[in-house]
């Protein structure tokens, strides 16, 4: 059973071996298939109490008293707290700007908001003790897009700003803006032989992982707390955790246990100090588990966002200049949303060369949900729109999109709007060649030979509404440009620990970093590494904990790279150090210890002729290398708050789908037949995996381009559909063969080459889809997701 | 109130459980078995599904009442279940994995793996009924089953590599 302490052994696992390259198994595949991995709400403490949130019902009021009485006095309960109660003067948190209250402070900003806090020794008990809190709400007038939040009067969302942005955004009510002026657009718009504009809609997407947000904390002895939960960065939450709790970082003991996917939907912090502030008052372990109900109040999602484009082509094809301007709804709190107006801006042109170009992006506070990172980040909203622009202008001018499209590629070496140049392969034009070039599926596959349609192979599916009468076949092409790691100047640094030593006459080798594995399967490549790199066949992968310097997040497709080159850059240094224990043990010996290049490779010391000097067994006898190194990708910087230019992006990964559907027209039903992906993956240092996320993102994609949606009551800002009956995510039936072409032109600034892989074909596959039901239908359809009212009219 | 049922073979019993305790919540919280999945608790995305006397059910929609008397097999207890299919008296012992598991980690069909196991028991069922599924059956017979992180054509390559090894055994 799982219990506190006890992070799930994966070396107990799936036996794995395998270099970069192969497609090496998952080492907790084994643990995930017999229900033995524990997962942050498989935690169990024997002494545990359950603790429960409560959330706002309202999206904006005065809390004008909150009485617990009745709460505190239910039995089984041990602890109700609510703002007045946190131990410290810090009661704020946030990923960029530390506005987020732990627990509502006089006022709640939207629904769902957490209010107060709960511990009881049953979850129900907690629950219905919870109910019994009364809080006397005045209602505020919502602020829900950008006309009420900017209009004169307009109820501010945080009356005083004190964050870095607040000097310069034009509204308080807006979080940042990010202006990028290159060229003169006017000008170019002159040279244009035709114009297309359009204004494009994106809806709230959730991220949906299964896994609900949940954790255990446990009080220690001295006076810390030790907290096992699912994140996507464990060094992150620490920093947000310890000052509202009043402790020093080195007393909150963070464990990564098993994360049930996270896709961004983790990076901002849940349950970890409610739990925490529940353990820390009763002195007794305190699990906290959401329900679906409860997680989709837990996390941040998608920005929605609004956007207006124009684009300008000459007659013979090529993009003359770009005007946009993309309004993201950040909802109430700013998590992620600064960077994602950095990633929508900056991005906002795709993959292609336009030199003339206007661009705003901006994100808003409004009373809606919270918005922040998701996968894709920013740069899936102008993806959308973008591609919807590519397919008009081919359209006008007569041309085929795909051509269109090539025609007008970016390439290495073509300056992106922000002036910083693409100097590592861009194989925009290939990636769009490759979905093309791929055989169409069979048409009217519903029908079987001789026998009644098949109606699981029609839109409708099991629900039998067609035969295939009314039936059309769309076909849409999509590509998109996505940023990898973190941008703008950050610091996006990672640590490796690796010891390596002989165990049992075999040499050896321990990886301990705190990267969070949310199913990535950064695990699986962290012991190819240094597989790789140190030529032993054991590698042990360590649990990710704090003890260990900081991972960065597992997010921004950056975990391979920048993680991953921690484990290579520290396994260097350790080969340098078991080499210089060679040449002193066994220098004398050969002379090759000297003067030839020197490698590890199957337990032994060769050369790089591959003569072997001795066993690694011999060398490390008696001795141990223990090394802990931070490692950097090379910098980047801010983009300038008024021109947008500036080296901002350290890589970038390009993804292309081609997407067929059949549409049935009566009833507005959609079944997507095919996706075919290309993807440029620079080195694939796990195949397998590999395959796993480009056909998760374009999943994902395919749910947002059909079914996904947070509805929010444009009237109330309440949600709506905070359930899986009523906010969809695909089903095996809903998604279909997605054949995977990947390229490996190395980037050579990247460890091995690499590339990020894990957004990318998020980006293209929601434009793709929408562009072949376009075909299929010859509506226009500017809004995500594609319901069937927008296909039929009604 | 009292439940007893056997699980994976072996005779439980829970004590002090609440009337509207779920299934799922006795196996996870009162009989250590977590193998079953909390991803929604509303029966939509499957991830606790459990075989009660042979039916898979979503354990979340089970009240724990409901299974007195009953039999229940948990991801726990699969590999057992797959390996005594034909056998009077199962629960003699427990090895190695049954060919769905196999098949799951050979595809790369895990990923986060917090859909797996409803979708190994829900797969296992209908290859036990459908020894050589068309990609149509399977789509079908896994539609309850949601996975948010593999795009799903791993798991359809693992239950097509699990039906051919097992009749390649046969």
């Amino acid at each position: 059973m799982a219990t506190t302490g006890t992070p799930t052994d994966i070396t107990q696992g799936t036996p794995t071996r395998g270099g970069i390259g192969e497609s090496t198994l998952r080492p907790d595949g084994t643990l995930k298939v017999t229900g033995e991995f524990a997962y942050s709400s498989d935690m169990w403490h024997e002494d545990m109490l359950w603790g429960h949130t409560l959330r706002s019902t309202v999206a904006h009021a005065e809390i004008r008293s909150i009485d617990t009485a009745e709460a505190l006095a239910t039995p089984g309960v041990y602890a109700v707290l609510t703002h007045d109660d946190l131990p410290t003067g810090v009661k704020r948190y946030g990923l960029e700007f530390q506005d987020t209250p732990v627990l509502a402070h006089g006022k709640v900003r939207h629904h769902g908001e957490p209010v107060a806090l709960v511990a009881a020794d049953h979850p129900e008990t907690a629950r219905r003790a919870a109910a019994k809190i009364r809080i006397d709400y005045a209602e505020l007038p919502v602020v829900t897009d950008e006309a009420s939040a900017t209009a004169d009067g307009a109820p501010l969302i945080h009356e005083n700003r004190d964050d870095h942005h607040a000097g310069h955004v034009p509204h308080p009510n807006i979080v940042h803006r990010q202006p990028i002026v290159r060229g003169d657009a006017d000008a170019a718009a002159g040279r244009a032989d035709v114009i297309v504009s359009g204004e494009y809609v994106f809806g709230m997407q959730d991220q949906a992982f299964l896994g609900p947000e949940s954790g255990l904390a446990v009080p220690g002895e001295d006076g810390g707390v030790d907290l096992y939960v699912a994140t996507q960065w464990l060094h992150s939450d620490l920093r947000q955790i310890a000052p509202v709790l009043g402790l020093p970082e080195d007393k909150v003991r963070m464990t990564l246990s098993g994360v049930g996917g996270a896709f961004g939907g983790r990076e901002d912090l849940s349950m970890q100090i409610h739990a925490c502030l529940l353990a820390l008052r009763t002195g007794k372990p305190v699990k906290i588990v959401y329900n679906r109900f409860e997680s989709f109040f837990g996390h941040v999602h998608r920005h929605p966002a609004k956007l207006w484009y124009e684009h300008g082509a000459t007659k013979d094809g090529k993009l003359t200049h770009m005007k946009c301007r993309i309004v993201l709804d950040g909802g109430a709190y700013a998590s992620a949303s600064p960077a994602v107006v950095g990633n929508a801006s900056s991005l906002s042109v795709g993959p292609y060369v336009v030199d003339d170009v206007d661009i705003e992006a901006l994100a808003l506070y409004t009373n809606n949900p919270p918005c922040g990172a998701m996968r894709g980040f920013g740069a899936v909203q102008a993806c959308f729109a973008y591609e919807a622009q590519m397919d008009k202008l081919a359209a006008r001018l007569d041309m085929d999109p795909v051509e269109f499209r090539r025609l007008n590629a970016m390439e290495q070496g073509t300056l992106l709007p922000t002036g910083q140049r693409v100097d590592s392969p861009a194989p925009v034009a290939e990636l769009l060649r490759r979905v093309k070039a791929r055989p169409m599926p069979p048409e009217r596959q519903w029908l079987t030979a001789g026998e009644a349609a098949d109606v699981r192979a029609l839109p409708g599916g099991l629900s039998n509404t067609t035969h295939g009468e009314g039936v059309v076949r769309g076909v849409g092409y999509a590509v998109g440009i996505k940023n990898v790691g973190f941008s703008e100047g950050f610091d996006d640094y990672s640590t490796a620990r690796v010891r390596m030593e002989v165990v049992g006459g075999e040499p050896v080798v321990t990886v301990h970093t705190a990267m969070a594995e949310v199913g990535q399967g950064g695990v699986t490549v962290h012991a190819q590494i240094a597989r790789t790199e140190l030529g032993v066949a054991q590698v042990t992968i360590q649990p990710a904990d704090t003890r260990v310097g900081s991972a960065g997040s597992t997010s921004a497709s950056r975990q391979t790279y920048v993680t991953g080159g921690a484990v290579k850059n520290t396994c260097e240094h350790v080969r340098e150090r078991v080499l210089e224990i060679g040449r002193a043990k066994f220098g004398t010996y050969h002379p090759a210890w000297a003067t030839a290049e020197l490698l590890l490779e199957s337990g032994k010391v060769v050369t790089d002729g591959g003569e072997v000097l001795a066993d690694l067994a011999d060398v490390l006898e008696g001795e141990s290398v223990d090394l802990e190194l931070e490692w950097r990708h090379r910098p980047t910087e801010p983009f300038d708050l008024r021109t947008g230019q500036g080296d901002g992006h350290v890589q970038y990964s390009f993804a292309a789908h081609r997407a067929v559907v059949e549409v049935d027209t009566e009833l507005g039903l959609v079944k997507v037949i095919e996706l075919a992906v290309a993807q440029d993956v620079g080195k694939a240092l796990n195949p397998l995996s590999v395959l796993g996320q480009i056909q998760g993102g374009t999943t994902q994609g395919l749910g947002v381009a059909v079914m996904e949606e947070i509805i929010v009551d444009p009237k109330t800002a309440k949600v709506r559909n905070p359930s899986f009956t009523d906010y969809l995510i695909p089903t095996i039936l809903d998604t279909p063969t997605i054949p995977v072409d990947v390229l490996e032109l190395a980037d050579e600034h990247a460890p091995y080459g690499l590339r990020g892989v894990g957004e990318a074909p998020t980006l293209s596959s929601t434009p793709a889809v929408l562009a072949a039901i376009r075909d299929a239908t010859g509506l226009e359809l500017n809004r995500t997701p594609v319901r069937p009212e927008h296909l039929t009219g009604t | 109130m009292r439940v007893n049922f056997t699980v994976n073979g072996r005779p439980q019993e829970a004590d002090d459980v609440w009337e509207g305790e779920s299934l799922l919540y006795v196996l996870r919280e009162r009989m250590g078995l977590p193998g079953s999945k909390n991803a929604c608790e509303q029966g939509e995305c499957g991830s606790c599904t459990v075989r009660l006397d042979g039916v898979p059910v979503c354990a979340c929609l089970v009240a724990a009442g409901q299974a007195e008397g009953r039999d229940v097999v948990t991801v726990e207890g699969l590999a057992d279940y797959a390996k005594h299919r034909a056998d009077a008296h199962p629960g003699a012992d427990s090895a190695q994995l049954s060919p769905i598991q196999e098949a799951f980690i050979d595809a790369g069909a895990v990923q986060c793996g917090f859909c797996t196991p409803g979708l190994l028991i829900a797969a296992d069922e209908m290859l036990e009924r459908n020894p050589s599924p068309s990609d149509a059956d399977i789509r079908e017979a896994l539609s309850g089953n949601l996975c948010r992180c593999t795009g799903y054509e791993k798991i359809l390559d693992a239950v097509r590599l699990a039906a051919a090894r097992q009749s390649e055994a046969v």
